[in-house]
This record gives C-alpha cells, structure tokens and sequence, in this order.
C-alpha cells in the first residue's frame, strides 16, 4: 500500500463506487464518483520505487533546482573538487536535467563522476519518469549521494517528486534579493537555500542577505540559508563550500538514521503536506 | 507550463476510474487547487481540451475550486488566512506557522454518463 501518493486514500475510497456503493446521482442521472487522489497520483507512484531504489542502497538523493544560470553544475564541480581533497570523501553521480545538449553531464565526467544526461526536450521540469529511466543507466553501488540537477526554473520543477529526498534551491545573488516572495512554491520548499555567487556580493549594492532570509521565513521555513561562491580561488570560496560539505555529511547521517529505523526521508515539506492531507482527507 | 503535464495525469486517472465504472464518458471533473501547489487554474483550464481530446472526457467540464491558504500559528495557536508569501500569524506575527490548507493539487470527484443498461445494474 502506497502511503506517499495517496493510492491507499484511492482504496479506501473504492467502496464509494462498487455496486451498492454510496455513490451519488447527479440531476442528469450520471454518477458521481468521490475520488480524493493527488492530481500527480501517477507520477508520485514512480517517484515512490525511485525512492525505495535509492533506499535499498542507501543513497541520499537531492534535488538541485534553481532558474538557468545560477550555478548548480558550477557548484557540483566546486563540490566534486573539495570531496577529492576532504579526509572523508563521499562518492557521488548526478544526473543532469536540461532541455538540450550533453555540456554539463560532460562537465561533471570531465571530473571522473558518473553522469547521466536527461534532455527533455521541451519538458520545462524533470519528473519521477524521466529520473526512472536514468536510474536504469546509473549503478548506485557504492554511493552516498545522488544529485539530480533539475531544469532550470524556479517554477515548474517545485510541483513534481522524483523520488528525492532532500530539495536544494539556489538563488545567485544577481538575481535578486525578493525571488523567495516571487517564487514562493520553489522557496517554500527548500530544505536549504544556497545563496550562490556570493563572491559578487560586495559589488552589487541592492541584493540584501538579510532580506532575502527574511523572505524565506515569510514562507514559514525554517531551513538555513548559506553563502557560497563556486569559484576557484575565490576567497569567498572555502567557507561557503565547507559549510556545504558540512551539511551534507550531517544529511546522510541523518538519512542513514532514518533508514536504521525502517523509514525512508521525504523533502520537509512533502513530509508536512502528507501528515496534513492524510489527516484531513481520512 | 506544467499544467499539461497535470492535465495528462488527470485524464489518465480519469480514464481508469471511467473503464472500472463501465462509463461511456466522463461529463464532470472537479479539482481542488491550492494557491501554494504551484498549479494556475486558468492553465490548467486552458491545457484541458488539449489533454482530454479524443479521450472517454473529451466532452467532460473541468471545474476547479481554488481552496484558501490557512495557517495555524505554532507559537500561539491562532488560525487564519494568508497569502501565499506571508504565511504569517495574524495575531502574534511569527513566521513560525504551520499550513492548514493551500496547497491542495486533488482530484475530487468525477461525474460519469454510463449506457441504459448499466444505468439501472
């Protein structure tokens, strides 16, 4: 029985419309039939065995999303770059989601990092479909980490599960300090916020840290947002990225907990849309 | 403009639920939408011919109902209406809230036609 798309809800409900049924008739004599199911029932299904795979092998899976230009292969490099140098290095793939062209799945196995290019074509967001698929082309053996860079958009993307456990957003400090307030579905559910290209921040005068924070707890989330620059020699560099790498090693430790305990971890706010659509909807 | 994609799902959806009944066609499908689930009612409006064309709800009316955004204050209990990006207790104005409602993205019920003879099985 599935408990994260809603299909239990679905069972329940099917005595509604079996014979004898308390289905109700319309004035035109047509039957109406009580459904309750996620409008996404289907893919959030797919994004359930995406999650059990990468559960069986104990690979946390995070969803990078952001708008086109804000760093996220920028970062997957920078971060690539300070596990080889890290005492304890962790092993990671990505797969990469674009609309077209192969460059930054190239990028990332210039690096000698498995990487698995989706191109969608025309698709504005990545789905449990597309991930499924490319899930069939990656080993996860031997893995701690799977990023999935989304398309870039900081709409479309925030609506679909892939089977990942953790959403990173990005937000480039070009693009403005009152992009959570924009996009309020992508910053609402973020589980961190990386405030990317900070090394441009004492240049540009009118992206305020503060306030872009600010505009994230207007959203009622609580997750930290860091400073980074993915940029080689920066000196902004290392802290930011240090404190990535920090809390990505705290992830896994905490993904692995719930995995000792028989459950697997869900994006913070799909865990608190569950409780709350479960309760009502029962 | 994921809305097509939304629309696929419900006519997939849809269709299965109209083939268990023995329906002849789908006349009505109602969705409730939060503001916060990301879905524009007005796309998801537009994109429906497009997805239900040639389909058992091709003649279905798509009706949505946008459901309003309520949050509960976590520190002092207090619940009220928000927009989408003050999700902020009215009484206390703490961010620290949980939602209530508002990002509902459900499929709440179909209407089906079914033939004279199914109709009184």
């Amino acid at each position: 029985m599935c408990d994260t798309c809603g299909c239990n809800v679905t069972d329940s409900n099917r005595n509604l419309v079996e014979a004898g049924g308390k289905h109700a008739k319309t004035e035109a004599g047509n039957e109406a039939i009580e459904v309750l199911q996620n409008l996404l029932h289907e893919n959030n299904h797919r994004a359930r065995h995406n999650r059990e795979h990468f559960d069986k092998h104990s690979v946390l899976a995070i969803n990078l999303m952001s708008s086109p230009g804000s760093g996220k292969t920028a970062l997957l490099e920078a971060t690539i770059d300070a596990l080889n140098n890290s005492s304890e290095p962790l092993s990671i793939a990505v797969i990469e989601g674009d609309l077209e062209t192969e460059n930054d799945a190239q990028r990332i196995r210039d690096k000698n990092i498995p990487a698995i290019q989706i191109t969608t074509g025309n698709a504005c967001h990545l789905d449990a479909y597309m991930v499924h698929d490319a899930l069939h082309e990656l080993s996860l053996e031997g893995l701690d980490i799977v990023f999935i860079e989304n398309v870039g958009n900081l709409v479309c993307p925030a609506s679909f599960d892939l089977g990942h456990h953790l959403n990173v957003t990005l937000l480039s400090v070009t693009e403005g300090d009152d992009k959570p307030a924009k996009y309020p579905v992508m910053f609402r559910a973020a589980d961190l916020t990386l405030l990317s290209k900070s090394d441009l921040l004492p240049v540009l005068d009118d992206f305020d840290v503060s306030k872009a924070e600010a505009h994230i707890r207007n959203l009622a989330n609580p997750a930290p947002v860091f400073q980074l620059s993915a940029r080689k020699n920066s000196v902004h560099n290392d802290q930011g990225i240090e404190q990535w790498i920090q809390w990505l090693k705290q992830q896994i430790t905490h993904y692995k907990k719930h995995l000792s305990n028989g459950e697997t971890l869900l994006p913070k706010v799909q865990r608190e849309g569950q409780a709350l659509h479960e309760g009502r909807i029962n | 403009m994921h809305e097509l994609s939304v629309c696929q799902s419900i006519i997939a959806q849809v269709t299965q639920i109209a083939h268990e009944n023995h329906a002849i066609a789908v006349t009505k499908i109602i969705v409730q939408i939060g503001p916060l689930s990301g879905i524009e009612a007005p796309l998801l409006e537009h994109a429906f011919p497009i997805a239900s064309a040639g389909t058992i709800a091709q003649a279905a009316r798509l009706e949505t109902r946008i459901l309003p955004i309520r949050v509960r204050c976590k520190l002092c209990g207090n619940e009220n209406e928000a927009t989408v990006n003050q999700l902020l207790c009215a009484a206390c104005g703490t961010w620290q809230t949980s939602l209530l409602s508002g990002d509902e993205m459900l499929l709440k019920s179909i209407e089906l036609e079914k033939s004279e003879e199914q109709a009184h099985v």
